[in-house]
């Protein structure tokens, strides 16, 4: 399951629907969203996507992973629009038959989204100023 | 062949718009793109060096041929999660 919502994320029903006789593990990760960074106070975060592409390449994630270990149910839900201090912008939730192989995909879904996925935050630091996050990109 | 290229983040707000059209010859390809794209708007300069361009929603390398028909997007490095 994937989808890309303006409202908060549910991560209790995420997680249930992951879950299945078959699995022994569930493995959920929950991306929050964190006060300091570097020094630097954030008041809040502004998310968007390139919607089209940002569900083709969460759909080819779920794929690929499935290539690399026996994923059992596997889920994702990101939050845009704007989000204010310790709200839920992503979840992940991967159900495999043992632990290891839980921890292992759910690992690199949530790394591999970071990289792929057309899903773009934007700075609210405390001093008013606002800075998108273009990793890699020396700041404007 | 006049192309609308799709703007996100960064890269929209130094060009001001959403959605830039931009001429490039008939099967040009990604790269060809990318110069027209330099000529059209010299305020992405910044960030030309790390955009990433996308062609019916997958990454696209400059020797990809581009068709009229085709959806073209470019973008910045992603920071989602």
């Amino acid at each position: 399951m994937i989808r890309l919502t303006n409202d908060p994320i549910d991560y209790a029903a995420l997680t249930e629907s992951v879950r299945s006789n078959q699995s022994g593990a569930v493995v959920l990760f929950l991306g929050t969203v964190r006060e300091m960074t570097g020094g630097r106070q954030t008041v809040a975060l502004d998310y968007e996507c390139y919607p089209a592409m940002a569900e083709a390449k969460m759909q080819e994630l779920l794929d690929e992973m499935r290539t690399r270990w026996p994923v059992d149910k596997a889920a994702i839900e990101h939050r845009l629009g704007h989000l204010e201090l310790g709200d839920i912008s992503v979840a992940a939730a991967v159900s495999c038959p043992h632990r290891v192989q839980a921890f292992e995909a759910g690992r690199w879904l949530i790394d591999e989204l970071k990289v792929r996925v057309p899903i773009w935050k934007k700075e609210n630091w405390s001093d008013g100023t606002t800075e998108w996050v273009h990793p890699g990109v020396p700041p404007a | 062949m006049k192309i609308a290229v799709k703007l996100f983040a960064r890269a929209r707000d130094l060009a001001g718009t959403e959605s830039m059209t931009v001429d490039i010859p008939a099967e040009g390809t990604v790269a060809s793109l990318r110069g027209a794209m330099r000529e059209v708007c010299p305020a992405l300069a910044p960030l030309t060096p790390h955009l990433f361009v996308a062609i019916n929603a997958q990454y696209a390398g400059d020797t990809v041929t581009i068709r009229p028909s085709d959806e073209v997007a470019c973008f910045p490095p992603v920071s989602g999660g």
